[in-house]
């Protein structure tokens, strides 16, 4: 009986602690009992993403320590002349704080989606891809920055022929993501605009009903954009 | 009586299961605010030209403590089963034996670089 309770109970009725963890996974059902496929699917993603971006920070720690020629200082390389002196760093700190806020905008949308306050949502959301499209325009100036003083993936005029290749690589993989993030939240802010989660309606490619989870699921991949962003500012930039 | 109140918690986290994920707003701002004091700081970090060891401990601070941040309010680990939080959240940490791989195999190709061609790259 006690089995029937806790392979077929309500959320309140599951054990917690690790005694939940191991009747999740033994309950021969799905283990994740609470999150959707969509939301497991999403963490399984970007627990694989995590692996990717770990594997660059990983090469790029390994190029810094195995150089005998002196790494390029970040904070003075990414500085910006501002009012007649070099503010150190000033982009990437405007920067950080873009990306944060577009984390915040999209934390507000998914909680006013599942309050079903679909314009709210809609608008929040657009402020989110509003905020990172910035994100990448800034990125885009850094690059051009960076080129004209010439750094390349081979070699640039400050130390260690590595800090182009890294660079490029790594900023880049992360400017994608937030591009692809950009996109695919305009994707489901027309449909939270439109009432396609209010009036079920079906999706173009899946042929599925959607839910406000969308929301959620979409902010789980944009927070994640932000979170590999705090790695990459402290290790690539601050370090 | 007590019957009739388990009763009503039961309802209540039910339809709270049901709903999904519906924090108060105050919370989302409170982090949010403390995510831009903690990147401040880690900003100032730079700015102040701190270096060395009381560096490298403030930039690793100030990340997990943004890290941990997004990842328990902002992307609603803080309440989702031990079940998915494990298997999201263990893995990972076996990054960090990469991580020591790559440093003592590191160590040694400048080491050889060293011994063998001298301070030249």
């Amino acid at each position: 009986m006690a089995q029937t309770i806790e392979t077929h109970g309500g959320a309140d009725l599951r054990p917690s602690g690790l005694r939940g963890v191991a009747a999740d996974f033994s309950s021969d059902q799905r283990a994740f009992k609470t999150a959707s496929w969509g939301k497991a699917m999403m963490w399984i993603f970007l627990l694989s993403d995590t692996f990717v971006f770990g594997c660059f920070l990983i090469a790029y720690m390994t190029a810094r320590i195995s150089t005998p020629v002196p790494w390029p200082n970040p904070s003075e390389v990414f500085a910006l002349h501002i009012g007649g002196q070099d503010v150190p760093l000033i982009l990437i700190a405007i920067m950080t704080f873009v990306l944060i806020s577009s984390s915040g905008t999209m934390a507000m949308a998914v909680n006013f989606g599942y309050r079903r306050d679909r314009r709210t949502t809609a608008v929040l959301m657009l402020l989110t891809a509003l905020l990172g499209a910035c994100f990448v325009g800034m990125q885009a100036f850094e690059w051009t920055k960076l080129i004209t003083e010439g750094v390349r993936p081979w070699e640039n005029p400050w130390g260690a022929a590595q800090f182009g290749s890294t660079f490029f690589m790594i900023t880049g993989f992360h400017g994608t993501h937030v591009t692809i993030g950009v996109i695919f939240l305009l994707i489901v802010a027309r449909k939270v605009w439109r009432g396609d989660f209010d009036a079920e309606r079906r999706g173009f490619f899946t042929s599925r009903k959607g839910r406000y989870e969308a929301v959620e699921i979409m902010g789980l991949y944009w927070h994640f954009v932000d979170l590999v962003w705090v790695f990459i500012f402290a290790f690539f930039y601050l370090w | 009586m007590s019957e009739t109140t388990a009763h009503a918690q039961v309802q209540t986290a039910h339809a709270q299961a049901h709903s999904g994920q519906q924090h108060p707003i105050g919370l989302y701002f409170f982090v949010w605010g403390l995510l831009f004091v903690l990147s401040a700081a880690s900003y100032m970090v730079d700015y102040l030209g701190v270096q060395s060891y009381l560096r490298w401990t403030l930039i690793l601070v100030f990340m997990m403590l943004k890290a941990g941040l997004i990842v328990a309010v902002f992307m609603h680990m803080a309440w989702e089963r031990l079940a998915l939080v494990y298997a999201i959240l263990l893995p990972p940490l076996l990054v960090l034996v990469f991580v020591a791989l790559m440093v003592s195999e590191a160590d040694y190709t400048i080491f050889t670089r060293l011994a063998f061609f001298g301070a030249g790259p």
